[in-house]
């Protein structure tokens, strides 16, 4: 099928289009050249915004960990449901959605390619069968590997060539896109009920601390020349003061960048930009971390925004959601302790009048409006940690119009307004900026070719909104502007028209993705790994990968790797 | 007034939400008549199932007020988030009558299905048969029960009563089944009758009275003192000799916990703690 898209403002910063009117044309899923224009079917566009389809580089949308979530909050749900259309099929959502709905929600705002950052490598398959039935977006995962005994013994022998072939044996097994570290180290010791306090603290029974695991494992990514860098959740996430250590985990990979290719990326950076000694003390640590990026070239960041809503926080990082269980007194689950990680989820409501949830809220507007470049921060809600995604579109109007920020100000905790840093910010970022953090950036920091821009050759992954930049100031209509973000005018998927006016009009496939690193002779798997599986695995080796017949529709990138 | 008949003998769940005077209030008989309800997986108008009748009558009370003649017991919502006027059913009724209601009055000549005023805000339900389980109670998963209002059920009750509640006040002059004020945290349960046990667990703050037998207290609550009358509201109190425990300890809660001493013989042993 062919395409047009006439006549739209178009915002593509991979290729340096700033609000150009142009054509965009479309053949067989991809961008190319021209198209005949009597056959094409033709868009047209005037008057509205043409982006690439959005690029979420971290949102826990599928996992054993998320479906412990829908399981644990039916209260959730209830209030929140979709019946089936003709084309959509019935779901549930707000911070949980169930998989169709995740997919259907994405897609109304323009997204088209989503990352869940969390798989526990003993959970793969049931990742990739969620995975398997959300329609709508390219996706992929990234295992859980800071904690995994194999890797820890590896780095602590200081045998980095081996463990780099089994992390390449490990992503093939779960087919999996990145190497995830969340508490390095902490998470194994949360096994025996403990943590580490710091970067430089050791690892019970392994000997090694959380900085050899990051620099170990950063090494390994670069043997393995992986797409995307390693995505650090860093330690003591969620404490005061933890804007320290997520500086020290940056700096600690600083000697391992080679030129301005950055080489770790610090996600949800609002939970680890804390300053203060305790709660009471507590304030933004963001100004010093956006000092510290802006300085540097080799580490990325995205946002972890809170939105003031009652929503669900999940994360691999079980210590940390034993102290929100304790600080909230919510129900929880600790989950997956048994498997490489350990998860846990609690439910939680941010309040605009908590002075801890406000500030939180404005550590994450600091840190996109401070750091400079706006390739180095992303934006994400660390859905559904911060709030579920279908908040994007409030805090693109966040970034765009200060007007917006000063008017959620005027709501929030009355201490947090006068002490916050936010309201002498006049930035405001504009649409070619909010390209870059929404889609481009992402694309570009997760290696992926052929998304995140609209050149001649790209996945024909494009959002159209119904803004008019020439007619209307984003810094003054900023509700229209989160209108339009809210429901895309078009999104189109692989070619293919999939949502209309905010309401999706074709049900389509999303792939999901995966790396085949190809090692310089294969990876073989030693008998005292299968000897150890059948000692102390509650599955045995061979029920243990993920093969390839599991992933209904699926893109393995190739990546060649040094070792 | 408005006055509805079912026309049939339901085999299906209805849900009708719309069954409520603020829907009703100003608006003509045909346009009521025209109100979507759910009937199984069929969305349905108002008047293919029920008979919409108007009464003209002088003298009416202020507001909009509905009467239902007839079984009801698979019809839920009725009432859901009213906040003015009066509903009046002259039969049984099904699950999550008046939720989320903020004020008006439903009344239920007959048993009313479980979730009656799940998570109710104001107003009041007044039950003259019996009522299922979860009175009051919130949707499942969720710690956000009554928020204030008052439940009075003539009858009996079923389990988990008042679970989650936060104010307001839950009378039961009849039994209640067990947890009776699960994990409340304030407000008033007032059971006349028997209680079947566990009454009070995880609770945080509030006040739980037990009129009739309660076979045993938790293990978590302490003995405080005996107390010769509690008051229920303005104007109702409980003729005791009561005793009255605190708890419960495993939530680190300071609730009361009345139970009759003239009914619960057994409990005597407690005294000796005093």
């Amino acid at each position: 099928m062919e395409l047009l898209i006439r006549n739209g403002t178009v915002y593509d910063p991979l290729n340096g289009v700033n609000g150009e009117k142009k054509d965009i044309a479309v053949k067989d899923g991809k961008i190319v050249e021209k198209v005949n224009e009597r056959k094409a079917r033709k868009i047209d566009a005037s008057g509205m915004i043409v982006m690439p389809g959005g690029v979420d580089i971290h949102s826990h949308i599928a996992g054993s960990k998320v479906n412990s979530g829908r399981l644990l909050r039916p209260e959730d749900h209830f209030k929140d449901f979709e019946p089936k259309t003709s084309v959509t099929r019935s779901g549930v959502g707000r911070s949980i959605p169930s998989t169709f709905t995740t997919g259907y929600r994405y897609a109304r705002m323009g997204y088209t390619t989503v990352m869940d950052p969390a798989m526990a490598p003993l959970e793969a398959k049931h990742t990739h069968e969620e995975f398997n039935d959300i329609p709508m977006i390219d996706k992929a995962s990234y295992p859980l590997l800071g904690d995994w005994w194999f890797v820890l013994e590896y780095l602590r022998e200081g045998d980095i060539e081996e463990c780099a072939k089994h992390v390449a044996w490990m992503m093939a097994a779960t087919k999996g896109y990145a190497i995830k570290l969340v508490n390095p180290g902490g998470l194994e010791a949360w096994g025996f009920g403990h943590n580490v306090k710091g970067i430089d603290d050791q690892v019970p029974y392994f000997c090694i601390t959380p900085r050899e695991i990051i620099r170990g494992l950063c090494k390994v990514n670069k043997l393995l020349n992986l797409p995307h860098t390693i995505h650090v959740h860093t330690n003591n996430l969620g404490k005061p003061g933890n804007y320290v250590t997520a500086i020290e985990t940056m700096k600690s990979v600083e000697d391992l960048a080679d030129g301005n290719k950055p080489v770790i990326h610090v996600t949800h950076c609002q939970f680890c930009a804390f300053k203060g000694d305790d709660w009471r003390t507590f304030e933004s640590g963001a100004e010093e971390i956006a000092n510290y990026v802006n300085a540097h070239s080799h580490a990325t960041l995205d946002m972890g925004q809170v939105i003031f809503t009652d929503t669900t926080t999940m994360t691999a990082d079980g210590p940390f959601q034993f102290n929100l269980y304790e600080l909230s007194g919510n129900k929880w689950v600790n989950h997956d302790v048994e498997t490489e990680t350990s998860g846990g989820i609690v439910p939680f409501r941010y309040r605009r009048k908590s002075y801890v949830h406000a500030t939180q809220w404005s550590i994450g507007l600091e840190l996109a409006l401070l750091i400079k470049d706006p390739w180095k921060i992303f934006m994400t809600t660390d859905h559904p940690n911060g709030g579920p995604f279908i908040a994007y579109p409030k805090i693109v109007a966040w970034l765009m119009s200060k007007k917006a920020r000063e008017r959620t100000l005027k709501k929030i905790n009355p201490r947090v307004k006068s002490r916050s840093l936010l309201s002498s910010i006049d930035r405001e970022l504009g649409f070619y900026e909010i390209a870059i953090i929404t889609r481009a950036g992402q694309a570009k920091a997760l290696g992926l070719k052929s998304k995140g821009h609209l050149g001649v050759g790209a996945d024909a992954d494009i959002a159209i909104y119904n803004f008019n930049p020439e007619a209307a100031d984003p810094s003054k209509k900023y509700k229209t502007l989160r209108k339009a973000f809210k429901r895309a005018a078009y999104t189109i998927k692989d070619g293919k028209i999939a949502v209309r006016d905010g309401e999706v009009v074709k049900s389509v496939e999303g792939a999901t993705l995966w790396l085949d690193v190809q090692t310089s002779e294969p990876v073989e798997v030693s008998e005292e790994m299968k000897r150890r599986f059948k000692e102390y695995w509650t599955v045995e080796y061979e029920n243990y990968p993920v093969t390839e017949h599991y992933l209904e529709i699926q893109r393995p990138i190739s990546v060649k790797a040094d070792v | 007034m408005i006055i509805l008949y079912p026309k049939k003998e339901f085999t299906q769940p209805v849900i009708a939400e719309c069954i409520n005077p603020d829907v009703f209030q100003d608006k003509k008989l045909e346009e009521i008549a025209l109100l979507r309800v759910w009937e199984g997986n069929k969305q349905r108008k108002l008047d293919e199932l029920f008979k919409v009748e108007e009464n003209k009558a002088e003298n009416q009370p202020e507001g909009a007020s509905i009467t239902v003649h007839g079984d009801l017991s698979k019809v839920r919502k009725i009432g859901a988030c009213m906040k003015s006027g009066e509903i009046t059913i002259n039969g049984d009724v099904g699950m999550h009558l008046g939720e989320e209601m903020k004020g008006g009055k439903i009344t239920v000549h007959g048993n009313a299905g479980g979730w009656i005023g799940s998570m109710m805000k104001g107003g009041t339900i007044e039950i003259h048969g019996n009522a299922g389980d979860y009175l009051g109670a919130p949707y499942r998963g969720s710690s956000e029960g009554m928020h204030g209002g008052k439940i009075v059920v003539h009858g009996s009750v079923g389990n988990e009563a008042g679970a989650h509640m936060r104010k307001g006040i839950i009378k039961i002059y009849g039994n209640a089944g067990q947890f009776a004020g699960f994990r409340i945290r304030d407000g008033t349960i007032y059971i006349q009758k028997d209680s079947e046990g566990r009454a009070g667990a995880c609770m945080k703050n509030g006040k739980i009275v037990v009129g009739g037998f309660l076979e045993s207290v938790l293990p978590t609550f302490t003995i405080d003192s005996v107390k010769e009358k509690v008051k229920i509201e303005e104007e109702e109190t409980a003729k005791g000799p009561f005793y009255l425990f605190l708890g419960d300890l495993t939530e680190d809660g300071n609730g009361k916990l009345y139970v009759s001493k003239e009914k619960n013989p057994h409990l005597s042993y407690y005294e000796k703690l005093l």
